[in-house]
């Protein structure tokens, strides 16, 4: 009895430490799996300046969606059980964004960080990405650069480029038989970008372009350049300008009478633009659009969940933020892990069709392809409910959609 | 030759704006030795109440062209009775910097209220079409916008050299310490110059809302170019103010039209002329003289 009383003790005390050493041992591995024990996402966007309403606070709710869904998908499943999304207001400056980026990735411990419209201020989250390791999914910049000479291994585009509206609307107009015309486009990097991008677009499907007109930035007089862009009679005028230089043009063109005499092309339009100039001073006017809330049912409900929550319709910026959030939480979910390296090789040539996505793939480049749309928009008769604007053309399908891989990138 | 008339027509249609506003601001300065900064987000103001009286109350253009104006005022009278008149003793730099504050505030509570991209607003009736003059075609707005700055020009002017009011605002302009030693109340005609002063960048900003972008940021732009007009046509000389605001939007058409890229240099190489030359502005007098 004596003797065995001390092995029972010890036997327990075995136990006891290989029971202990188990708990132990499940924190412990899945913080290697997961670091700091939960998953950043960071939100890097204009809060407060022009592109607020086209992306901006909105874009929170989005990715939250995704967070749900993510959560009500895999329940006690989900590897991801902490998410988190912190945000910040870069005001489209590249300086600002540079350090917002540095300071998400280090101190506030970002794995990802989403959407950051402007391009230079894109291209400057890029670099911060490269050199941390860590990853980016542009939403709403346009910057071919991206999945040009700036690419790299950590950095995605999940919505558009301005190739892609180019080529969806530059082909598609000249098409449909308006075959000269006439370019405005302000004078910096975006609109010079745009002004390239479509004059090839035009020449190449066989039309030609009478005269690429520059204007200062920001401008809100443009009615000598409508006189100047009408002399030369062209059947289409092309506008290359964004968000509110947009608006002071389409009002001064219409003012001027042009309605009637040249079709009007918009490179970049988002909805909001239309919500704001009011529908029937763009009828009739065409673009490219990555994706519209009323195309089909998908898109129907998620945008009413969307409308419930901000009480307006999401744009594609909205939705694409869902998507490139729910697509990243996919990826952990199948790596396990939150370690870039491994979720990008999740996310690498995935191929996507979601709410935002349609025949969607991440390309070798990191270009995420998909289905875009030629639209026109409605007249005011042929609106049937609020935010009811577009009527779908034609369906670009993704393979032709966007440029090919562009030789310059190399990863 | 038909381009630039066109090109004229379009300068003098954008210088209606100018003139209108900068109207108001040489008033303002004249009387109070003021620099209202704020004058940009006042023209926003006006261009923002239009569209929301439209959304709303669905008041036309035509009846917000008078009733604006008149909010406006209010706008004026209380900024100036609860935060211009205590810093007029002060050094100027005070009320500019109030002002630019103000702004900043009237900016910022708008983009919070409407948002960022714009308030949609219709094309007044009837002003959809073209006028031909002698086979060219010119949009009537921007005719109209013309004659109509004109026409209040005009009015402004003759309220001020032909009425007693007007005789006792000039005076206050020219030299306030003066008119009250001759017996004028000064201080009791501040508050109404000042929101005449906001009133008038309101009509331009009414003018403004069937042909501009109603963004919160549209006076940001705006009120540089006021200032160089105001500075061309000598601080505080009324009639300068609507000589220079009409030149600057001619300088600003033809600019665009022949030599694009400096178009906006255009503007203020003039005033940088202005100044060097005649450093009183064109119409203002010197003060040495």
């Amino acid at each position: 009895m004596r003797s065995r009383k001390p092995a029972v003790l010890v036997a327990a005390a075995v136990c006891g430490c290989l029971a202990l050493a188990g708990c132990g041992g499940g924190p412990s591995a899945a913080a290697g799996k997961f670091s700091d024990g939960k998953v950043v996402i960071g939100l890097l966007n204009d809060q407060s300046g022009v592109y607020k309403d086209v992306s901006g606070p909105n874009s929170k709710v989005a990715i939250q969606m995704a967070i749900d869904d993510y959560k009500a998908k895999y329940g006690a499943k989900a590897v991801a059980k902490t998410i988190e999304i912190v945000t910040a207001d870069h005001q489209n400056k590249p300086d600002i964004a540079n350090t917002k980026a540095q300071e998400m990735y280090d101190r506030q411990n970002a794995d990802i960080i989403l959407d950051v419209p402007t391009s230079s201020a894109a291209l400057a989250v890029a670099t911060v990405a490269k050199a941390k390791r860590k990853l980016f999914i542009d939403i709403t910049a346009g910057t071919t650069a991206l999945t040009g000479k700036s690419c790299n291994k950590y950095t995605y585009a999940w919505a558009y480029d301005t190739a892609m509206l180019a080529k969806g609307t530059g082909e598609a107009v000249v098409k449909n038989g308006g075959k000269s015309w006439s370019i405005v486009y302000p004078d910096y990097a975006f609109g010079q970008n745009m002004n390239k991008s479509f004059t090839e677009a035009v020449t190449g499907a066989g039309g030609t372009v009478q005269q690429s007109i520059s204007t200062p930035f920001p401008n809100d007089n443009f009615a000598t350049f409508i006189t100047k862009a009408a002399s030369t009679n062209p059947q289409v005028i092309g506008i290359m300008a964004a968000g509110g230089d947009l608006i002071n043009f389409v009002k001064q063109y219409n003012q001027a009478g042009m309605q009637s005499k040249a079709q009007l092309a918009v490179g970049l339009m988002f909805i909001t633009d239309i919500h704001s100039l009011g529908v029937d001073q763009f009828a009739g006017t065409s673009f490219t659009d990555p994706w519209y809330w009323n195309l089909d049912a998908q898109n129907k409900a998620w945008s009413d969940r969307f409308l419930a929550k901000t009480g307006t319709r999401p744009t594609f910026a909205h939705a694409g933020n869902y998507s490139a959030a729910m697509n990243y939480l996919e990826a952990v979910q199948a790596a396990g892990t939150d370690d870039a390296d491994a979720v990008r090789k999740q996310l690498d040539g995935k191929k996507i069709n979601d709410v935002f996505l349609r025949n969607g793939e991440v390309r070798s480049d990191h270009r995420v392809v998909h289905d875009v749309y030629l639209v026109k928009v409605k007249s005011k008769s042929q609106v049937t409910q609020p935010w009811d604007y577009e009527k779908i053309v034609a369906t670009i399908p993704a393979a032709d959609a966007f440029e090919p891989v562009s030789v310059d990138c190399k990863m | 030759m038909s381009a630039f008339v066109q090109y004229t027509v379009q300068g003098l249609a954008a210088g209606g704006f100018y003139a209108l506003a900068a109207l108001g601001l040489a008033v303002i300065f004249g009387v109070l030795g003021v620099v209202n900064f704020s004058h940009g987000a006042c023209y926003m103001l006006g261009a923002v109440a239009a569209a929301v009286l439209l959304d709303v109350l669905h008041v036309h253009f035509w009846v917000a062209l008078a009733i604006v104006p008149v909010l406006l005022f209010l706008v004026g009278v209380l900024m100036e009775r609860l935060l211009i008149r205590w810093l007029l003793r002060l050094d100027p730099l005070y009320n500019f910097l109030l002002t630019f504050g103000l702004s900043l505030i009237l900016v910022d509570v708008v983009k919070r209220r409407y948002g960022v991209s714009g308030l949609p607003y219709e094309r007044p009736a009837g002003m959809t079409g073209q006028v031909h003059l002698g086979g060219i075609g010119l949009p009537t707005y921007s005719v109209f916008v013309c004659l109509f700055s004109l026409l209040i020009c005009g009015v402004v002017w003759v309220l001020l050299t032909k009425t007693r009011v007007g005789m006792i605002v000039r005076a206050c302009t020219e030299d306030a310490d003066r008119s009250r030693a001759l017996g004028i109340n000064v201080g009791r005609w501040v508050t109404p110059v000042f929101g005449f002063g906001i009133a008038l960048a309101g009509l331009a900003g009414v003018m403004a809302a069937p042909f501009r972008a109603i963004t919160a940021d549209m006076g940001g732009n705006f009120v540089i170019i006021l200032f160089a007009v105001v500075v061309i046509g000598g601080l505080g000389s009324i009639l300068g103010a609507v000589a220079a605001g009409f030149l600057v939007g001619l300088v600003e058409a033809y600019g665009q039209a022949y030599a694009p890229t400096f178009a906006q240099v255009a503007i203020f190489v003039l005033m940088a002329g202005v100044v060097l030359f005649r450093p009183a502005g064109l119409f203002g007098r010197d003060e040495t003289a």
